[in-house]
Formats: structure tokens, C-alpha cells, sequence
């Protein structure tokens, strides 16, 4: 058992959701209790979609266990077929389905449905959402072509003079703009006079699926839900994985060039002016954001993607860096490392919440779990990354790819903050009455990101054996030090205490460890 | 033994009462999702739902999408080595509390929340409750409930978990009536009919549940109970059990709702006609005015229910009683006869009651019939509104205080607001 608060994935049925609801003519029969419906309004009301999900749900109770559950699946599949028509059957148990083992998936290849069915396997209490996703775009596209799959010495026809093309694999609903990074992208190798084949799962038709081999490459775009599916292509028609994400402006100029490389043709040149970025971080504006301390975490291509630009794009410190994705933690501890940072590897929101509440950035970029904790810390946050709540499907046109994606990042990461000559003069002034340390940036009007600031170094300051008494003159001038700050002086000056084995902290303590720390 | 006793109220006419029941694939929540209003209602009480990923998955997109700060409930995920028995349930069980705990350690009540799987593996969470009720005696009540999909529907999760309550209510020894009001009101609310039974002469009230959790009411056959909320069967009869006297009743919503609901309480405490009239006619005469005000656009609309809340066979007869609205079908989860019977005798024939649902089928009607209001749960009203179709979602009404004589506007106006909308959007096609 684990004690979850909040979860950062649903269960891995709800990724088949996914994938079914991103296309069209596939039809997800899900065998679950009354109650698993609740995956609904995730489409309906968190990404506003006009459509139910395509999902028939055999709502078993109580009651029908004594009976046959069985009968339920077969009535259920023949209902769901009758009435959606769909193309392609899904068939999947729920997590209470599992436990009850009717084997939906092989009663539906036995009944007969004039339907191709492709069954999964959902694994509940061992997998989950991203997985599941994941797994089920696999095996539908495996399902589709299996029966195409040349002879493994055939090789591939060379591109030669027609335009080359790609497909751009794992865009999904509920995936984190993934509407418009779809644009960004056509956008972007439309530019390089790169054609695209296939765009999937995400507004996709089975008869679309059928269609993939015809691509010269692979883009795999969300690896979350994608990168199984890259490797069997690969594996299986030879076609090359562009696994660069190209978010930010850096990784959108490496991902030109591996599309070059793996294509095997040259691409017309871009510029550093292709974004606003450059020149905005550049701009002496921007040189207050030199070093602010950045805690990153999220699904883990947008977390390392996010690291990248923080750190070298805009000039950020980046003091942690997590994901929930176990499945991607390779790629996101090979960023941390490169940063010089511990990994957080984990899917536990309380320990998030410790890992922030210990670092005290400046900036927390994270998920809708994370706005909580940067609310309730009083820190200042941008979401980057799924699961993202209502506000973050937003109707104006906001790509995180490419190179307007990377004008969206400057903003996104940009406008949470302070400007730079408030914060200088709130530095120099810091007991004016309503211009202070409890204000929220002005531009962010009332009661914006700093509500409850009280708290926010949560530090525990009782008098533990062995830690420096504070002389109230110390005290005082602690406070004059900006808040973000205040918790890291606080520890190093009490550090420099114990070492220097100073039992009462007085203003000179302070200025010594100031010194003594500035390196 | 305690014989279970009704009083019935005087408005039994009407009504052929015939519930079309439907089997099929529902769009309900189950009864976990009870504790999102739960957990605000009783300020001490922590709610631990054992169960899998799609629980906590659930109780964070139902709520998810309202409450921003940290929530008093969470889930104890079952893993595959809990499945396979390897672990050892009860000592899992006590490392996940103490985590609690020592997060939130000013609880008082702990509510260990039965699920789909934990009800399918047979997980015994009453012996864990008596269990771990003896290790924290003295500073922790622990209670055992289900609010599994396969037992519970939605708001029968507040029901479930009332009715495992009612053992721990002490046992009364009061000379004279005592009246007790059962399911969750909002605080407003119930200040407010605090106020209107001190005005009666009824002076000793006691809400359940309580803002706290030591606010246990006595029970005995003095006794007796009103249902603010119409989905709380199963704590109505154990209640009966205990030897308290259920004054039925229509349920608070509306003007003639409030106006019954308070008449019952009065009549059971002998409160004098002319006094009734005195004490209810303020705030009568200002809520009528109030709902004439707001409801004019409903009037003549026709409104359909799909079943979600149990509340909508007593808001289709406030709409029909007292909006001018013509229900045409009424979908509710399930039928309580003993609960519903006064509600549904005021309800107009042609009014069509399904109980259960078979969800296709019923949007299929719906489609058909194009009614100008839908009420429906969140699934549905966005796909619906993509069709032309005017909705209420109906978790709203759950989440809004909206009983009483003074709500009874604010209850009508949740209905005006998307029609009003249509009214004023300049933007996109409506139908």
C-alpha cells in the first residue's frame, strides 16, 4: 500500500483512454464497475472536447458477481459494436476487472463481432497511465501491421528526388499542448521542405495507421507514449527514430540536424532570430534572471526539455530536477547528472513537496501538483507538463515546439516572476509599508502567486541541542534579507556558527558567514 | 424489538408512480466521491480510501477540478504484492495511518473507505477499523464504510458512511421528543434552519453529521428524524433500528419543499398551526417573491434528468411546483419508495421515472426529445452543449447550498444561468 494525495498519473486503462479518445473509428470496451465513467469529464470538461469519449463501459455491480460477469462483456462488446460501428475494437479490463478475470479481451475474439478486436492487457496494480498509453498505441499499430511487415533483408527504397517525410508520433488528448505542438511542427518541417505522412495517435483513423510504413523517419515526439511504438517501426520497416524533442530553441536546431542526419539530406539553414528567445535573453532586461533558482519537475521530456532552456536558455539555476516517468528516468537522470544535480525519481507528491520545501527556489516549473505546493509555499510557478488542470489547455495558440514554442517558454517562465527593478528596489527598501517582501509581483495584481508567505522557508526553528541561539538584533537583520534567500542564510549562517563554535548568532555572525559563504 | 416507524405527511395523492427500471452501462459516479463534500462537512475526519490508482485518480478529477488546497482524504494504493497477500495487510494498513498521522495529527476521526478492489479481494476493513480503533482509543475514532462503484452509487457514499456512524451514536435517555436532521447541509444552512426551529419553539436540534466529530447526537425513541437529504435510505432505516421515528417528508428544496419539510418537524413537535404560519410566512412571502424574480425564464421550458445525484425526482417537482417547467423524464441511480413517495405524488403523470440507466438509449432520447434543460453529470453536459443542447451540470447542486427558503432563488437562478447564457452569447451556433 501506498499513500497517495495526489496522483501525478491515472491508471493505465485511462492511457488506452487516451489513445482511443485522440482517434477516430476506435472504440475502447472497457469492463469496469459503476464509477470508472469519471474518466469522462477529464476530456469533457478539463480539455472542453464537444465528444464522450469513445469508451462503452459494462458496469458490473455487486450483484452480477455471484453470476456471469461474462455475459455482461459479450452483451456489452455486441451493444458497443451495434451502435459505434467503430473500425477497430479495444478491449481492456479496469483494475477491479483484472481481479475478477473474465478475459474480456478473449471472450471478444470468440464472439464473433465482425470487428477487428485487439485486446490489451492493462496490468492495474504493477503499471500505469502514461504505460498505458503507451502500450496500447503499440498494440494497435503492431495489431495493423504486423501482416505487412517485409522480409528482414529488404531495405528501403531511397528518398531520391520525391520530397521527404516523416510521421509524428505520441501527440495524444490530454497530453500538454499537444494541439498546437502538432501546428508548430508541420510548421517547422513543412519549412525545411520536410512533407508529413501521418500525424498519431492524436486525430488518426486505423486506415491512417496503415499508412505509416510510407514515412522515411520517425519523429517520436512524446516518448511516453511513443517510443515502443518508434522501435518497432524501426525495428520492423527499418524506419529511423528523430528522438530529439525539439523544445526550446537549442534542441529545436539539434533536432533539424538529426532529421538531416537520419534522412540522409541536407536542410535548408535556420537562424538564431527564427525565435524571440535569443535576442530576449540577450537584452539587458533579462540579466536579472541570471541565476534564479529553478526547481523543475513533470512528465520527463518536458522536464528535461524545460532544465535545457531554463539553464542555457534563459540563464536560470537549476537546483532540482524530477519526474514521475519511471520509464523515462534514464533520459531525465542523464540531464540531472549534466546539471550536476540528485534526480528525483518519483511519483510521490509528498516527496516533491519535501524536495521544494528543502531547496526554496525562486521558481517552481511543474505540474497542477506542483502549483499546489508552489501555492502553498508561496513560491512562484509555471506549469510545464501534464497533469494540467483546465487553465492549462488555453485557447489562444501556445506550442511548446519549434521555434514559436520557444517564444511561448520565455513567457511561460518569464511571467511569474518579479521584474527585475522591483525586485532591486524592494532589495534596497524592504520595510516599506505595502511595497515589501509579502507583495506579489505588481503585475500580477492582487493576491497573486505570494497569498501565504508565512511559512514558506518551513523551517523548524525550535531550539534544538547542538544549534546557535539568535540574538534578536541577528533576527532582526535575517529578515532584511529577500525571503527566497532568507532560509538558506538562516542554515549557513547557523552551520558557520556550529563550525566556528559560536553559541549565540549576533550581526557579525551573520556578515562572517555572508563572507565566508560568498565564493 | 423497535418497530420502524413512519409518520406520513398528508400529500400522498397523485402519481401512478411507476419507475421504468433500466439496466446498462451508467455514467454515475460511485460513492467515493461522497467524501469531497464529506471531508469539508466534518473539519476533523480523515478519510482514507482503500483502494487502487483509478480511486485516487478519481477523487482528485472529481475534485480536482475545485478544491486547490491539500484535502483532507487520500488513498492507500493496493499494489500487486498486497494482491498476492504477500504483505501483510494490517501492518500495511498502520504504516499508511501513521503517515497520516503525523501529516495531519489534530484528527479525530478516521474513515477507512471501502472501494472496487478492496470489496473484490475481500479486504475485511470493519475488523481493521475495531483493530485499529483499539491501538487509538481515547484520540481516534476509526469507522469502516463502502463507497464502492459496485455497491454505491454518488451521493449514497454520505449514506454508507452515516449509516456505519449510527453505532458509535451514544444511546439517549430524553423524557420528550428530540429532533434529529440527517445528511450534510452547508453551514449557512444549517444556521439558518437553526434559527427557524428555535422560532417554532423546537429548541433541541441536532445536525448529522456534525461540524465535528465529537458532535454525536443521542439516540432513543424520543427520537425523531428528517432527512434534508433524499439519498440516505440505508441511515433512515438504521436509524428506525436504534427506535427513532422518520417524519417523511418532501425535501427541503424550493419554497412548498422547505414549506412541508418544516411542517412535518412541527407537526411531530406539536407546534400549533397559527404558530407554524407565524414563523414561516417572512420568510415564505420573501422567497416566493425572490424565486418569481429569477425563475420567469423557465417557465413553459421542458427539462429532462439523467440519473446522477439522487436529487432528482425532489428538484424536477421544485421545478415543475414552483419554476413552471414540465419535466419530461426523470432518470434517478435507484428508487426509494419510503423516501421518494411524498416527492413524486406532487409530480405531474406525463413525468417519465426511470431508475437506473442504460446510457446510449438515453441519450438517444434525449437527443430526440431536445429538451430545453438537461441536468446531467460532468460527462456529459460538454458533448451534450456541442449537440445544441442547453445542461446543468448537476455535481453543482451538490456543492451549493441550495435547501431552504432563502436558497430557494439561488436554486432556480442555477437553472436560468445557461439559458441566460444562450440569451447573451453573440459567439458560435446554438441549435
Amino acid at each position: 500500500m501506498e499513500l497517495t494525495l495526489w496522483t501525478y498519473e491515472g491508471p493505465p486503462h485511462f492511457g488506452a483512454i487516451r489513445v482511443a479518445a485522440s482517434m477516430e473509428g476506435v472504440h475502447l470496451m472497457l469492463h469496469s464497475p459503476q464509477g470508472d465513467t469519471y474518466a469522462d469529464l477529464l476530456f469533457t470538461m478539463i480539455e472542453r472536447d464537444g465528444k464522450r469519449p469513445p469508451v462503452t463501459y459494462s458496469t458490473f455491480q455487486a450483484r452480477d458477481l455471484g453470476g456471469s460477469t461474462a455475459e455482461l462483456v459479450t452483451d456489452t462488446l455486441k451493444r458497443a459494436v451495434e451502435h459505434h460501428q467503430p473500425s477497430v475494437l479495444l478491449v481492456a479490463d479496469s483494475c477491479t476487472a483484472e481481479l475478477i478475470q473474465d478475459q474480456p479481451g478473449t471472450l471478444a475474439l470468440g464472439a464473433d463481432l465482425g470487428v477487428p478486436v485487439i485486446p490489451l492487457e492493462m496490468a492495474a496494480y504493477s503499471r500505469k497511465e502514461n504505460w498505458g498509453a503507451s502500450e496500447t498505441f503499440f498494440q494497435l499499430t503492431r495489431g495493423l501491421l504486423a501482416a505487412s511487415v517485409p522480409s528482414a533483408s529488404a531495405s528501403r527504397q531511397p528518398i531520391g528526388d520525391r520530397p521527404p517525410s516523416v510521421n509524428i508520433l505520441g501527440p495524444t488528448k490530454l497530453g500538454f499542448r499537444c494541439r498546437d505542438d502538432v501546428i508548430e511542427l508541420e510548421k517547422l518541417l513543412n519549412s525545411v521542405g520536410v512533407d508529413v505522412n501521418v500525424v498519431a495517435p492524436l486525430g488518426a483513423s486505423p486506415r491512417d495507421l496503415l499508412e505509416l510504413p510510407h514515412a522515411d523517419a520517425n519523429v517520436c515526439l512524446y516518448p511516453e507514449v511513443a517510443a515502443m511504438t518508434c522501435r518497432w517501426l524501426e525495428r520492423n520497416f527499418k524506419q529511423p527514430t528523430i528522438t530529439t524533442t525539439p523544445i526550446g530553441v537549442a534542441a529545436t536546431r539539434d533536432f533539424l540536424a538529426e532529421l538531416s542526419e537520419k534522412l540522409g539530406i541536407e536542410l535548408p539553414e535556420t537562424s538564431w532570430q527564427d525565435s524571440h528567445l535569443p535576442w530576449y535573453s540577450r537584452s539587458v532586461d533579462s540579466t536579472y534572471l541570471t541565476g534564479k533558482r529553478v526547481f523543475i519537475f513533470g512528465d520527463a521530456t518536458h522536464a528535461v526539455a524545460a532544465a535545457r532552456v531554463a539553464n542555457s536558455e534563459l540563464g536560470f539555476e537549476v537546483v532540482g530536477l524530477g519526474t514521475y516517468s519511471r520509464e523515462q528516468a534514464r533520459e531525465l537522470r542523464a540531464a540531472a547528472t549534466e546539471l550536476g544535480l540528485q534526480p528525483l525519481i518519483t511519483d510521490n507528491y509528498l516527496e516533491v513537496e519535501a524536495a521544494v520545501t528543502a531547496l526554496r527556489p525562486e521558481l517552481v516549473l511543474g505540474t497542477q501538483m506542483e502549483r499546489h505546493i508552489a501555492k502553498r509555499l508561496g513560491i512562484a510557478c509555471a506549469v510545464i507538463s501534464t497533469p494540467a488542470h483546465v487553465q492549462d489547455y488555453p485557447a489562444r495558440y501556445s506550442p511548446q515546439v519549434g521555434f514559436e514554442g520557444a517564444n511561448v517558454l520565455f513567457d511561460t517562465l518569464v511571467h511569474p516572476l518579479m521584474m527585475g527593478l522591483e525586485e532591486h528596489l524592494l532589495g534596497m527598501f524592504r520595510e516599506d509599508f505595502e511595497f515589501n517582501d509579502g507583495a506579489a509581483p505588481s503585475h500580477l495584481g492582487e493576491g497573486g502567486v505570494v497569498a501565504e508567505r508565512a511559512d514558506v522557508n518551513g523551517v523548524d526553528h525550535s531550539e534544538d541541542a547542538g544549534t546557535p541561539a539568535w540574538a534578536s538584533c541577528a533576527e532582526k537583520e535575517l529578515k532584511k534579507i529577500p525571503f527566497f534567500v532568507r532560509g538558506k542564510a538562516r542554515r549557513n549562517t547557523e552551520q558557520f556558527a556550529v563550525a566556528q563554535g559560536i553559541a549565540t548568532i549576533d550581526v557579525e555572525t551573520l556578515y562572517e558567514a555572508k563572507a565566508h559563504f560568498s565564493r | 424489538m423497535n418497530t420502524p416507524a413512519v409518520i406520513a405527511s398528508d400529500v400522498m395523492t397523485g402519481h401512478p408512480t411507476e419507475v421504468r427500471q433500466e439496466r446498462g452501462q451508467r455514467a454515475v459516479f460511485c460513492g467515493l466521491t461522497s467524501i469531497i463534500w464529506l471531508h469539508r462537512k466534518i473539519q476533523d475526519a480523515f478519510f482514507l480510501v482503500v483502494g487502487s490508482r483509478t480511486c485516487a485518480h478519481l477523487l482528485q478529477s472529481a475534485a480536482g477540478v475545485m478544491i486547490f488546497s491539500e484535502p483532507r482524504f487520500g488513498t492507500a494504493v493496493l499494489g500487486e504484492r498486497d494482491l498476492a497477500g504477500m504483505a501483510d495487510c494490517n501492518a500495511e494498513l498502520d504504516r499508511v495511518i501513521d503517515e497520516v498521522l503525523a501529516r495531519r495529527p489534530n484528527i479525530r476521526s478516521l474513515f477507512l473507505v471501502g472501494s472496487c478492489p478492496s470489496e473484490v479481494i475481500k479486504l475485511d476493513l470493519d475488523n481493521a477499523a475495531q483493530r485499529l480503533q483499539a491501538r487509538h482509543q481515547g484520540s481516534l475514532r476509526v469507522v469502516a464504510f463502502s463507497g464502492s462503484g459496485i455497491e454505491t452509487t454518488f451521493s449514497q457514499g454520505e449514506d454508507a458512511c452515516l449509516e456505519q456512524l449510527i453505532p458509535h451514536l451514544p444511546e439517549g435517555d430524553q423524557k420528550t421528543p428530540k429532533l434529529l436532521i440527517a445528511g450534510t447541509l452547508s453551514d449557512v444552512v444549517e444556521d439558518q434552519f437553526r434559527r427557524l426551529f428555535a422560532a417554532l419553539g423546537i429548541e433541541s436540534v441536532d445536525f448529522f453529521p456534525g461540524r465535528q466529530s465529537d458532535a454525536l447526537p443521542a439516540i432513543d425513541r424520543q427520537t425523531r428524524v428528517l432527512l434534508a437529504q433524499p439519498y440516505l435510505g440505508a441511515t433512515a432505516r438504521a436509524l428506525q433500528k436504534r427506535g427513532a421515528t422518520l417524519l417523511t417528508a418532501p425535501f427541503p428544496l424550493g419554497v412548498e419543499g422547505s414549506t412541508a419539510w418544516f411542517t412535518a418537524a412541527a407537526k411531530a413537535f406539536s407546534v400549533s398551526a397559527e404558530k407554524l404560519s407565524e414563523v414561516l410566512l417572512a420568510p415564505q412571502t420573501r422567497a416566493r417573491r425572490a424565486v418569481a424574480n429569477v425563475a420567469q425564464p423557465l417557465i413553459g421550458k421542458r427539462v429532462t434528468f439523467l440519473p446522477d445525484s439522487q436529487l432528482e425526482i425532489p428538484l424536477a417537482r421544485f421545478l415543475q411546483q414552483e419554476c413552471g417547467m414540465t419535466p419530461l423524464e426523470v432518470g434517478t441511480p435507484f428508487y426509494d419508495a419510503m423516501l421518494m413517495q411524498p416527492e413524486v405524488a406532487q409530480l405531474s403523470e406525463t413525468t417519465e421515472l426511470v431508475e437506473g440507466q442504460d446510457l446510449d438509449p438515453a441519450l438517444e432520447r434525449v437527443r430526440q426529445a431536445r429538451p430545453d434543460l438537461t441536468v446531467c453529470g460532468l460527462g456529459i453536459a460538454n458533448p451534450l452543449e456541442a449537440e445544441g443542447l442547453r445542461t446543468k451540470w448537476s455535481i453543482e447542486l451538490l456543492f451549493t447550498p441550495i435547501q431552504g427558503f432563502d436558497q430557494a432563488a439561488d436554486l432556480a437562478e442555477l437553472f436560468v444561468r445557461p439559458l441566460r447564457r444562450e440569451q447573451r452569447l453573440e459567439v458560435g451556433e446554438w441549435s
